[in-house]
């Protein structure tokens, strides 16, 4: 390496990450789209024959729609803008270690094969039943090891680091680690059943997978919701706003609008969003307090999200015509939006009396989709758009594919919202009927079948989605083959072509 | 301070896990420290109940039914009293969802029978007009996994003292007792006998012979669990 040169930075581990969240974001979503689908029109749920229907039938193909989304798309993509990020702030090349070259490649051959792993086993139906941690204990030992690999990733980079100050996006990347590190441990406590001796002494060999939470009913679930709001939090969040801290001011030329603004909303987030996973066992069997805590903070958490939301709109200040003229200003500052909006939704549901009608409804489902699809995805894709150019050393093959997919996945996510809006306040609404003698007015399967319309607008949203997800892919696809490489690396905004 | 922070990352992660384990230390350990009790007249699941309990967290049931019925005037008059802790003492996992895509089902055994679980999981829409239930056919044909619920009820006994083989005190002042075989060859026939119970209400011939040949199929199995949410 040339020593009075500018550093060259090496992307390999960053562009197998894009790959990958590239192809499993298309197949979880996919899957999203069938049991969408499904809910609509049953019938789909035999759609490769009866003789495969336990294999393609909604239930086990939801976990498998959560899991490939959350864990393989986002994650995916989190990591491919860490090693992309991670060198770019601290000023180290990963080429400068062979350490941190091998430490990054395994981490990623190694999240591959479990990912495999993964997809097979929820397809066998080998889980826990824990939302988002449905993994038995070889996975998640597996995961472990993942997640250390890449702890040791952050602690290299970060110590070989020739910029001395973290900026803002490190903060955020090891808030993620530390949390998820945290959330991970404690919610999959579990003892493999095959550690069992029958007292005429034989081994137990059945499912040797199989294992026993180490904590029952209320415990487990207030470990489980502790775990589950809060993997939302370190997955969806902090890694996103650590992306948008980056991508934003490197694609507009802005600086970011306030120092202080960063501040209060990192150690608010990081203080409080622990607090708010009472929201999700509202009127259940949790001590009433920590529902009330739950309820509370929730509340307070609007103030930190919307720190970081309004702080990235102000970057903008002064700039706005980019959002006119450059499609990927359009998904970041849209982004920011849906993610005011989607962190003002969840408290609301919070509310005990919101909560009384929206728990257990499709409303739900909508405020996690307005939050992943709108926030999660265009950021997601917005830096997938920015690192492309630099990583491949190719200008992005279309800019007006850019804008159609835009608005094509912006009309989904509408449609998604809107109808489990009305789908849910509709059947929270019709379970609490009474008549005028005192009796339930509606019979369950009303409540059901009312709600087909909505189910079938909600899978064209998510059917729209899907499309112009597609869309990207193949943008980024010809790219890599059909744009000549450039001498130099791309600087500034994204060059595209028309 | 900050300012120092950002340039110390050893200090700088070890005040942010103290930000973020703080409200776990303060909701969560209270919590455990108050051991959950069950609740008198909650028993430990038997053999083949356990088995229909992990069929049904196979097939991610807890994706579309919930658990847990809250303290409202609708939901206890659509489901039964509502749910109190000390009643899911037994539960692990618990299986509380949060999705009701179908109707809950802590209490489905007070008001669902053998023979309507027989039929409503071969084709839900045939008994439910409206359903959007998918139909669960492969229960009829797999074969519960004995020996696996058997290895979670001894794993239970010797890790957490789940209390069987021994005096559970009930309601009404008498006390019952929840057998766990000393065996794999024991747990299964125990399991069969169970099965014989259940299929004595059940219409299906096939069903009916592969119990009688010594076979439980999964059906039998979560029919068993469906019948003990009370």
């Amino acid at each position: 390496m040339n020593k009075n040169g500018p550093l060259e930075y090496d992307y390999s581990v960053s562009k197998l990450f894009i790959m990958n969240a590239l192809f499993v974001g298309a197949i979880g979503m996919l899957v999203g789209v069938i049991i969408a689908w499904q809910m609509a029109y049953p019938g789909l749920n035999t759609f490769l024959g009866d003789g495969l229907a336990e294999y393609t039938n909604f239930s086990r193909l939801r976990p498998l729609h959560t899991d490939s989304v959350i864990y393989g798309f986002v994650l995916s993509a989190v990591w491919a803008t860490w090693y992309y990020v991670g060198q770019r702030v601290l000023k180290v090349s990963m080429a400068e270690s062979k350490t941190l070259m091998l430490i990054g490649k395994l981490h990623f051959w190694i999240y591959f094969v479990s990912a495999s792993l993964i997809v097979t086993s929820l397809l066998l139906g080998w889980t826990t039943s824990k939302e988002y941690a449905e993994f038995e204990w070889p996975i998640d030992l597996a995961i472990t090891v993942i997640w250390l690999l890449w702890g040791a990733s952050i602690a290299g980079l970060v110590g070989f680091r020739r910029e001395k100050s973290l900026y803002i996006s490190i903060w955020y990347y090891i808030a993620t680690f530390l949390a998820i590190a945290m959330l991970h441990l404690f919610n999959n406590m579990e003892i493999p059943t095959i550690l069992a001796t029958s007292p005429a002494g034989e081994t137990m060999v059945g499912a040797w997978w199989h294992s026993v939470s180490m904590y029952a009913g209320t415990n487990d679930a207030l470990v489980q919701w502790w775990f589950g709001h809060n993997a939302v939090a370190f997955v969806f969040t902090t890694p996103i706003i650590a992306m948008i801290y980056y991508f934003l001011p490197k694609e507009s030329g802005q600086a970011i609008y306030s120092y202080k603004l960063s501040l209060l909303s990192f150690w608010g987030l990081m203080f409080v969003y622990l607090w708010a996973g009472g929201h999700h066992l509202l009127y259940s069997t949790v001590p009433d307090w920590m529902q009330t805590m739950g309820s509370v903070f929730s509340i307070v958490l609007i103030l930190p999200s919307w720190g970081s939301a309004i702080n990235m709109l102000l970057t903008m200040k002064g700039e706005w015509q980019q959002v006119a003229s450059s499609p990927l200003i359009k998904f970041m500052v849209l982004g920011s939006t849906f993610y005011m909006f989607s962190t003002l939704e969840g408290p609301i549901q919070a509310i005990k009396s919101v909560n009384a009608i929206a728990h257990f409804t499709d409303w739900i489902v909508g405020h996690v989709h307005d939050g992943v699809l709108g926030w999660v995805g265009f950021i997601v894709i917005a830096a997938i758009y920015h690192m492309s150019p630099r990583i491949f050393r190719r200008e992005i093959y279309s800019r007006s594919l850019m804008n159609t997919q835009f608005w094509i996945q912006t009309l989904g996510v509408v449609l998604y919202f809107t109808s489990m809006w009305i789908a849910g306040i509709t059947q929270g609404m019709m379970w609490r009927a009474h008549d005028e003698f005192g009796n339930l007015a509606y019979s369950f399967i009303d409540t059901v079948t009312v709600l087909h319309p909505y189910y079938t607008i909600r899978a064209v949203g998510g059917t729209l989605y899907l499309i112009g997800f597609l869309m990207f892919i193949y943008n980024i696809y010809k790219t890599t083959s059909a744009r000549r490489v450039e001498e130099d690396e791309l600087q500034n905004a994204s060059p595209m072509g028309a | 301070m900050f300012h120092w922070l950002e340039k110390h990352p050893f200090f700088f992660a070890l005040s942010v896990f103290v930000a973020i384990a703080f409200a776990g230390l303060v909701e969560i350990i209270p919590s455990f420290a108050q051991a959950s009790r069950p609740l008198v007249g909650t028993t430990p699941y038997s053999t083949l109940e356990l088995s229909g309990r992990q069929i049904y967290i196979k097939n991610s049931c807890n994706a579309c039914h919930s658990q847990l019925i809250r303290p409202f005037k609708s939901e206890t008059d659509r489901y039964g009293h509502y749910s109190l802790s000390g009643e899911y003492a037994y539960d692990r996992p618990f299986l509380w969802g949060s999705k009701r895509t179908g109707p809950d089902l802590m209490r489905v055994g007070n008001y669902r029978t053998t023979d309507w679980h027989e039929n409503h999981m071969k084709d839900p829409a045939s008994v439910v007009p409206g359903s959007i239930m998918p139909k669960y056919t492969w229960l009829y044909t797999n074969e519960a996994d004995i020996e696996t619920a058997y290895a979670e009820q001894l794993t239970v006994a010797q890790f957490f003292s789940v209390p069987y083989n021994t005096p559970i005190p009930m309601k009404d002042g008498s006390s019952k007792v929840i057998k766990m075989a000393d065996s794999i060859a024991e747990a299964n026939a125990d399991a069969l006998d169970e099965a014989k119970v259940i299929v004595a209400d059940m219409k299906d011939q096939s069903i009916k012979d592969a119990v009688a040949n010594g076979k439980i199929p999964e059906i039998v199995a979560i029919i068993a669990y469906m019948n003990s949410l009370k």
